[in-house]
């Protein structure tokens, strides 16, 4: 037979829906498409002529998994344009802020999406029933997260507490306690989670990636940085329309994006690592290393891992910023609008998430741009596909879908970002 | 969290996608309506924080929109504690039915829930709630009111049955 057709349909343990067809013809990869069906821009058309203030409450809508993200390159953009920088105890509360979002992505990705792969489960729900300690451990994480969000963003999903030069409302010391505490023993849990994560078995995998993150003289970044690549490119995010281009594919209608004319980059955990772990935190870095971990990983499978480290920098990172947290002069700084654009960009938990904004000398955005990490993934999650592929067209087509599943869920791809809806669709004939 | 005794209804979906909104405009009309043991939540389509809020509760109400080919506006009523029911059809990576299954796997199930889906018609981005879903989401939420404020003895979910 050299021609055959299998159709998967419903890519499962992604955020949000999309597709993905392999073609194969004569037993040979004719093609391979991972469809996302985004709303054309939506948010970006929304956005024109709204007011200056808006786009950290609009565009956090765009995402019920990384709202805080969106906030916060809306933010930093938006402050760029205007000529403002928030910093001391306001940038910390932001950082607190974000590490809670981390903690409760990662934690969700690691136990309930990505963990199945590895115990040979169909779902989280499968998991549950077998290895309760396990998810019971993740969805404590994921709560210490929650109440984190919760606490400096006012409720944990879609925070509703950031504004455009800082906070509406700022939290006191006391209120943090509790979240303190807890965030004490889901640190416990994290570093229980990386050793978990490092026992499972990985396929024998390494991509030649090329890493792009942002980069921070102070911190492992998450908030702000410049942008920098594991090939030595670096660059200020205000030249990000520069570097970073984007073109229409036909299968998509999220865009596809270049770095420097070349397709196939790779943002998100194993970028971050690899640019920047000397600068996790002592505990995430002696975590890192009993879990095997070198300076660089390539293996996509063991992203598990490195999440896992995430989720312990983000665990001390957070207590440390609480333990020595001062409290700001006003919840706010204030923010004028002017005729300017701005750029803003933050690692949200899949990778780096850029905005710009052009303002009107009303204080009205004429124009918005916004790249999420998924879209910037896609074309290198479809070279992690061909690769992993290629080899195994022989393979029945159940089990070639399932391990294409695998190679899409290593990259937490955040559809529902940039995408509607996800089919698997195996064409072989 | 969780009170013994206590109820909590939920309101779950998303607020810019149309009729996904149905759930969580049956909460915002309930509020102030209802006396302090019946919590009212607003969830974005987090499962894992579905059975925070349902953990220890005696009952609780879910409302979500769903989509199963029956008229705009038609009220789907069941109660979930049976294995397999609840079937969401929403478009979150976790959903309602996850959520459910989960909290059966791991023993933190409500000691009764209703899951109350409002068929929706128009999912997309940006779009407004279709008229029938909104007056259905209205009614809903005066049944709950009258339901949760009436001094019964017991306070019981709402009108029972399955989905026609």
């Amino acid at each position: 037979m050299t021609h055959k057709t299998v159709s998967v349909g419903g890519l499962s343990r992604v955020e949000g829906e999309g597709a993905l067809t392999l073609r194969v013809r004569d037993g040979r990869l004719a093609g391979l498409e991972l469809r996302i069906y985004e709303p054309p821009r939506f948010f970006e058309a929304l956005l024109r002529g709204r007011a200056y203030t808006e786009p950290p409450d609009i565009t956090a809508r765009i995402c019920g998994i990384c709202p805080v993200a969106y906030q916060m390159s809306a933010c930093q953009a938006i402050e760029a344009a205007c000529g403002v920088e928030v910093t001391g105890p306001l940038r910390d509360l932001r950082l607190l802020l974000y590490y809670g979002e981390w903690i409760e992505s990662h934690a969700l990705h690691v136990y309930l999406l990505h963990a199945p792969d590895f115990l040979g489960y169909e779902s989280g729900l499968a998991l549950a029933a077998d290895r309760r300690d396990l998810v019971e451990r993740g969805l404590a994480l994921k709560k210490a997260g929650n109440e984190l969000v919760a606490a400096i963003g006012g409720r944990p999903i879609h925070p509703v507490n950031v504004r455009v030069g800082g906070f509406y409302r700022v939290p006191g010391r006391r209120e943090l306690a509790p979240v303190a505490e807890r965030l004490r023993r889901a640190l416990d849990q994290a570093l229980a989670t990386v050793e978990w994560a490092a026992s499972l078995d990985f396929p024998d995998v390494e991509h030649d990636y090329r890493f792009l993150a942002l980069r921070h003289p102070g911190e492992y970044a998450i908030l702000s940085g410049s942008v920098a690549t594991g090939d030595g490119v670096g660059f200020p995010v205000w030249e990000w329309p520069e570097h970073v281009t984007e073109e229409q594919v036909p299968h998509s209608t999220a865009l596809h994006a270049r770095l420097d004319g070349v397709a196939g980059y790779l943002a998100g955990p194993l970028a971050r690592y690899a640019l920047n772990s000397a600068q996790l935190s002592p505990l995430a870095r002696e975590a890192a290393a009993g879990a095997g971990l070198g300076p660089v990983c390539r293996n996509p499978f063991r992203s598990i891992v490195v999440r896992s480290v995430e989720i312990v920098h983000a665990c001390a990172e957070a207590l440390r910023i609480i333990d020595e947290l001062t409290e700001p002069e006003a919840p706010a700084v204030p923010v004028e609008p002017r005729a300017a654009t701005g750029h803003g960009a933050s690692e949200a938990p899949r990778g780096t998430l850029y905005h710009r904004y052009r303002l009107g000398p009303d204080g009205l955005i004429a124009e918005a741009d916004i790249v999420p990490p998924t879209a910037q993934n896609q074309a290198r999650i479809e070279a992690d596909l061909r690769a992993v592929v290629e080899p195994r067209l022989d393979l029945p087509g159940d089990e070639l879908a399932a391990l294409c599943e695998r190679a899409i869920r290593n990259h937490d791809p955040c559809i529902s970002c940039s995408a509607h809806f996800l089919d698997l669709h195996v064409d072989a004939r | 969290m969780s009170t013994p005794g206590r109820t909590v209804v939920v309101g779950f979906g998303g607020v810019c996608r149309g009729d996904d909104a149905a759930g969580i405009e049956v909460v915002r009309l309930l509020r102030g309506t209802l006396p302090p043991q019946v919590a009212l939540v607003e969830n974005r389509g987090d499962a894992a924080e579905l059975i925070e809020s349902w953990s220890g509760a005696d009952l609780a109400v879910v409302v979500d929109a769903v989509r199963s080919g029956a008229p705009p506006g038609t009220v789907h009523r069941c109660h979930a504690l049976a294995p397999g029911a609840g079937r969401h059809l929403g478009s979150h990576g976790l959903g309602l039915r996850d959520a459910v299954e989960l909290a059966r796997a791991l023993g933190r199930l409500p000691r009764r829930l209703l899951i109350v889906g409002i068929e929706g018609a128009d999912f997309t981005l940006g779009a407004a709630m279709t008229p029938a879903v909104r007056r259905a989401a209205g009614a809903l939420a005066d049944e709950l009111a009258e339901r949760f404020t009436r001094p019964a003895p017991k306070a019981e979910g709402p009108a029972e049955g399955r989905s026609p």
